[in-house]
């Protein structure tokens, strides 16, 4: 009986030594944008050899949702693909920054017989999509385009039915190259499009990508993987500097390198003006609160941050992602460590 | 009867149910007074189950008279007939989803209701009795497709075939209306439409043959004694008879169209617009909801949404409940209901 007491009591003592020692994964919880989703699992799988006590939960619910629930402060962390405007920064209760970890393009595609290699410019997208330029012989486009037989046929214009980001950064491309866009529809998640003869739309980049390959004439916007991974013939854009240029990473990194990127990082990189610059490419943000409340789980949050700016935009280029140029790495850790605990 | 009676015995007829028992005829059961309280907390529980359903669309009512008052305040009645949908600029109108949500229920009821009637008359009257069950299963098997599974076929197959083969015939033939006029992009209500008729054969259906078999035999015996041949028998005893279920049938069909989301969302086009047109595309209520509530930020556009669905919550609920009525109410002249 003394033998079972001292037995039981010395493995009782054990676990609860065992238990102090092997402390349960700190849990970081995030949500927003689908945009950024790959590159977050992809970081969140690399991450774990980095630092295998934080576990990460995702939920790509949409930059609104994340937006929604990092006010509410059910959520660590939220991404955004717009950054916030002044009136929901000021709705939240406490000041939220804004890292950006991703940026990437967007491909405008398109179906013609043959697959011509096109050329597109702002003013004549913006045409396009407001209904102005109907067929895909006319003559802005022909300009632009020569040797290239167009064919005598209509312009079917395909746009996200479903609030995105990457609507924002489309309308927000063709808002900045187009005062007449800019009146008329402006720039958003969601937006008024016009209604041309010929529109659709559809939910999600493979929705647009799909209703592009079905609809011979058709013209939509997608991001550039959905366009790369699916095959369909995108155009090449003229951007700030007169340059036609291809949707890749490289050239989403250099408009990411010469856009103006101000203190609190909620900027603009569309019709950026470097040489080799896509003009049609956005960034998403990470959305932090400045004062984290728990400071174990603030810690682990804002070294996998620095981590993801830093060496994780090594993994960008294979998701079609364009990685953070050095500089803006810098002035994102520098702004990272002004965040308290 | 009532000399040599000892006090307080009672005829076991005249007993009341209540009481304790003490035994019955065979004198085996014992039940005590604790069974009173186990019958009448069993009736408040199952009661309290009942009216769980009735709570919950009460809540969800409540939560979305809540969540649209801010579109409410701003907007009034206008908003049932404005046609805009502007979210950079803040100003909503939901005329062009109600346009699409009952333009498309009407396509299917047009194409749906000749084919459950129909085909409810066939399983009824006309069917060889080993046909009956097996057809029935699979007409009900049509309602057990997923949503999302119709709508990935009317992608893929239904709405190239309307592009390239139904629209070129219809506009042929019918192009003198203005319904079928215009140019066709694939995605277009009519393609909507051909959707939910295509969910709403089962319903239909099968609510139909209830109707079409309760009709009394009577009914048609005494058609044939007057000498009516098979179609008339079935036209005048039994389809006129049963016209108020099987308008019920129909309204129940409609409801169902009324709220169907994702197969309509996949082929109706999505653009909130108001054209003579089948041919072109449109957006319905709950494709509206299903698209932009994710993203929708700020607190005009999320409670414009949530207005939205309100209207399609109220109108679904009605055209239901007059469903329900006009089925219950079904019992044509000279027959008690069986109850």
């Amino acid at each position: 009986m003394n033998m079972k007491k001292t037995i039981l009591s010395i493995l009782g003592g054990a676990a609860l030594l065992a238990a102090q020692t092997n402390a349960a994964p700190i849990n970081i919880t995030g949500a927003g944008s689908t945009f950024d989703y790959p590159a977050f699992t992809k970081w969140f799988e690399s991450y774990e050899k980095v630092d295998p006590d934080v576990q990460f939960n995702y939920q790509s619910i949409g930059s609104g949702g994340g937006i929604k629930n990092l006010t509410s402060q059910t959520v660590d962390f939220g991404a955004s693909d717009a950054p916030m405007t002044d009136s929901a920064m000021a709705a939240a209760p406490g000041k939220i920054l804004h890292i950006p970890v991703v940026a990437g393009g967007v491909a405008i595609i398109y179906n013609l017989p043959g697959d011509p290699k096109l050329k597109l410019d702002g003013d004549t997208l913006a045409g396009i999509y407001l209904g102005n330029i109907t067929k895909w012989n006319d003559p802005k486009i022909a300009a632009l385009n020569p040797g290239v037989s167009l064919p005598d046929l209509a312009i079917v214009t395909v746009h996200r039915s479903d609030g995105s980001g990457t609507s924002f950064i489309f309308t927000d491309y063709l808002s900045a190259v187009n005062p007449a866009w800019a009146d008329s529809v402006g720039k958003g998640t969601m937006v008024k499009w016009p209604m041309g003869i010929g529109a659709l739309a559809a939910k999600g980049s493979e929705g647009v990508a799909g209703q592009v390959k079905q609809v011979s004439g058709g013209i939509g916007y997608a991001e550039l993987a959905y366009a790369d991974q699916n095959k369909i013939p995108y155009a090449d854009i003229k951007n700030a500097a007169g340059n036609f240029i291809s949707p890749a990473p490289d050239s989403v990194s250099a408009a990411l390198a010469t856009a103006k990127i101000p203190d609190d990082f909620r900027f603009s990189m569309v019709n950026a003006p470097g040489d080799t610059a896509y003009p049609i490419a956005g960034a998403s943000w990470v959305l932090v609160y400045q004062h984290q409340k728990k400071a174990e789980s603030g810690q682990k949050l804002v070294a996998f941050l620095k981590w993801a700016v830093t060496d994780g935009q090594k993994l960008s280029p294979a998701l079609d992602y364009a990685p953070l140029p050095n500089t803006v790495q810098q002035r994102e850790l520098a702004l990272l460590d002004t965040i308290k605990y | 009867m009532g000399v040599g009676r000892t006090k307080g015995a009672v005829p076991p007829a005249l007993r009341p149910v209540n009481f304790r028992i003490e035994e019955n005829v065979t004198g085996n059961i014992q039940k005590n007074a604790g069974r009173h309280f186990g019958d009448s907390a069993f009736k408040w529980l199952t009661l309290a189950m009942a009216l769980t359903v009735f709570v919950l669309i009460a809540l969800i009512g409540c939560e979305l008279w809540h969540g649209s008052r801010p579109a409410m305040q701003k907007f009034g009645w206008h908003f049932l007939v404005t046609n805009n949908w502007d979210p950079v600029n803040d100003v909503y109108g939901a005329l062009p989803f109600i346009y699409g949500t009952l333009v498309s229920s009407l396509i299917a009821l047009a194409i749906a209701v000749p084919i459950s009637i129909a085909t409810a008359v066939y399983l009824t009257e006309l069917a060889p009795l080993w046909l009956r069950q097996p057809l029935t299963i699979f007409i009900e098997l049509l309602a057990a497709v997923p949503s999302v599974i119709l709508g990935l076929w009317g992608i893929f197959v239904m709405v190239p075939w309307l592009h390239n083969h139904l629209v070129p015939v219809l506009r042929s033939s019918l192009g003198f209306l203005p319904l079928f006029q215009g140019p066709n992009y694939g995605p277009c209500i009519l393609a909507a439409g051909i959707i939910l008729a295509i969910m709403i054969i089962p319903i239909i259906t099968s609510v139909s043959r209830e109707i079409l078999r309760s009709v009394p035999g009577l009914q048609r015996e005494a058609a044939y004694a007057l000498g009516a041949t098979r179609w008339e028998v079935t036209r005048i005893a039994v389809l006129s008879y049963a016209k108020k279920g099987i308008f019920g049938a129909v309204i129940l069909g409609l409801g169902r169209a009324l709220g169907e989301t994702m197969a309509v969302t996949m082929v109706i086009g999505n653009i909130p617009q108001i054209t003579s047109s089948l041919f072109a595309p449109a957006s319905t209520q709950a494709s509206v909801i299903a698209n932009e509530f994710n993203e929708a930020a700020g607190t005009l556009y999320p409670a414009a949404l949530f207005e939205i669905g309100l209207t399609l919550l109220g109108v679904t609920v009605l055209v239901n409940i007059f469903a329900q009525l006009l089925l219950k109410t079904f019992a044509g002249p000279g027959v008690k209901p069986q109850h």
